[in-house]
């Protein structure tokens, strides 16, 4: 697979393909992070063109000092906060919530009931088709901040500097969203395998 | 071990709980990373947890985006052809 420079540095010399093959490669990515800025998929669909147009008109200008994905990842993020101000589309929560709730616990602080381990044959059963819109689900039911902190990291694999670099804030900041989310799928993961029955 | 007995840098499995992402991202200090192992080691609860917050990380990762559609395809290419043109005025 030819990378993310050859492809630019193809496009930069006008190569119809090389643009496409980008496109392809990140559009759904870029997608997925506008949903979580705008409030519809309609309107996410307006920044992400918004974004490869602003790709190809600064694509020039392109230093490389970032990589690729983090630059491009930039260009949406603005261009989704300049679009209008974020939409709440979810009940807020309390940012200071536990990873898991206290009354897991006893009064000194170990856990009340044994944790299951997760079985190596639980992963079949999250891969399984109807895992994987279930944790679409969690992910969309995130906190906002959140949600665009567990999308950067952990689907998109930026590392933690590129995500603050792309949302504009600090590393302690990243860590405690990212905690939260994380521990939030968690939370549900188990939820849904107990649902499951074990 | 009685409560007594303990040290009293000891963490809890509540405390550890919140630790958990810290300890992966590799930012916890050398000794609270210590007194987290210490801990993980000893609890086969906790132990287990980490494990779910590995898997569920992993499982995250596994999330593909959507294909492009042959729609998104042709508006793509126009535009970078519109582009194109712009750039040869």
């Amino acid at each position: 697979m030819e990378s993310d420079a050859e492809l630019l540095a193809r496009v930069r010399a006008g190569d119809e393909t090389a643009f496409l093959a980008l496109v392809t490669r990140y559009n759904g990515s870029l997608q997925r992070l506008a949903r979580t800025f705008v409030a519809s998929d309609a309107v996410a669909e307006e920044v992400v063109q918004d974004t490869w147009f602003g790709v190809v008109r600064g694509v020039d200008r392109f230093e490389g000092r970032s990589s690729f994905k983090t630059w491009l990842f930039r260009i949406l993020v603005n261009r989704a906060r300049t679009t209008g101000v974020r939409e709440h589309r979810h009940v807020p929560v309390d940012p200071t919530a536990p990873a898991v709730s206290p009354d897991r616990f006893d009064g000194s602080g170990a856990w009340a009931q044994p944790v299951v381990p997760w079985e190596s044959d639980v992963d079949d059963r999250l891969v399984a088709a109807s895992w994987g819109p279930r944790l679409l689900q969690a992910l969309d039911a995130l906190p906002d901040r959140q949600r665009d902190v567990v999308v950067l990291r952990d689907v998109e694999g930026l590392s933690s500097e590129d995500v603050c670099a792309v949302l504009e804030i600090t590393e302690g900041n990243q860590r405690v969203l990212l905690h939260r989310g994380r521990s939030r799928l968690r939370a549900e993961l188990e939820a849904e395998l107990e649902a499951r029955g074990r | 071990m009685t409560v007594l007995q303990r040290r009293r840098d000891e963490l809890v499995c509540q405390q550890v709980v919140e630790l958990v992402s810290d300890y992966l991202e590799g930012a916890l200090t050398r000794r609270d990373r210590r007194r987290f192992e210490r801990h993980i080691r000893a609890c086969p609860n906790c132990t287990a947890y980490l494990e779910q917050m590995r898997i569920t990380i992993s499982e995250t990762g596994r999330l593909t985006p959507g294909d492009l559609s042959p729609e998104a395809r042709v508006e793509f290419t126009e535009l970078f052809r519109a582009w194109r043109e712009d750039v040869g005025d």
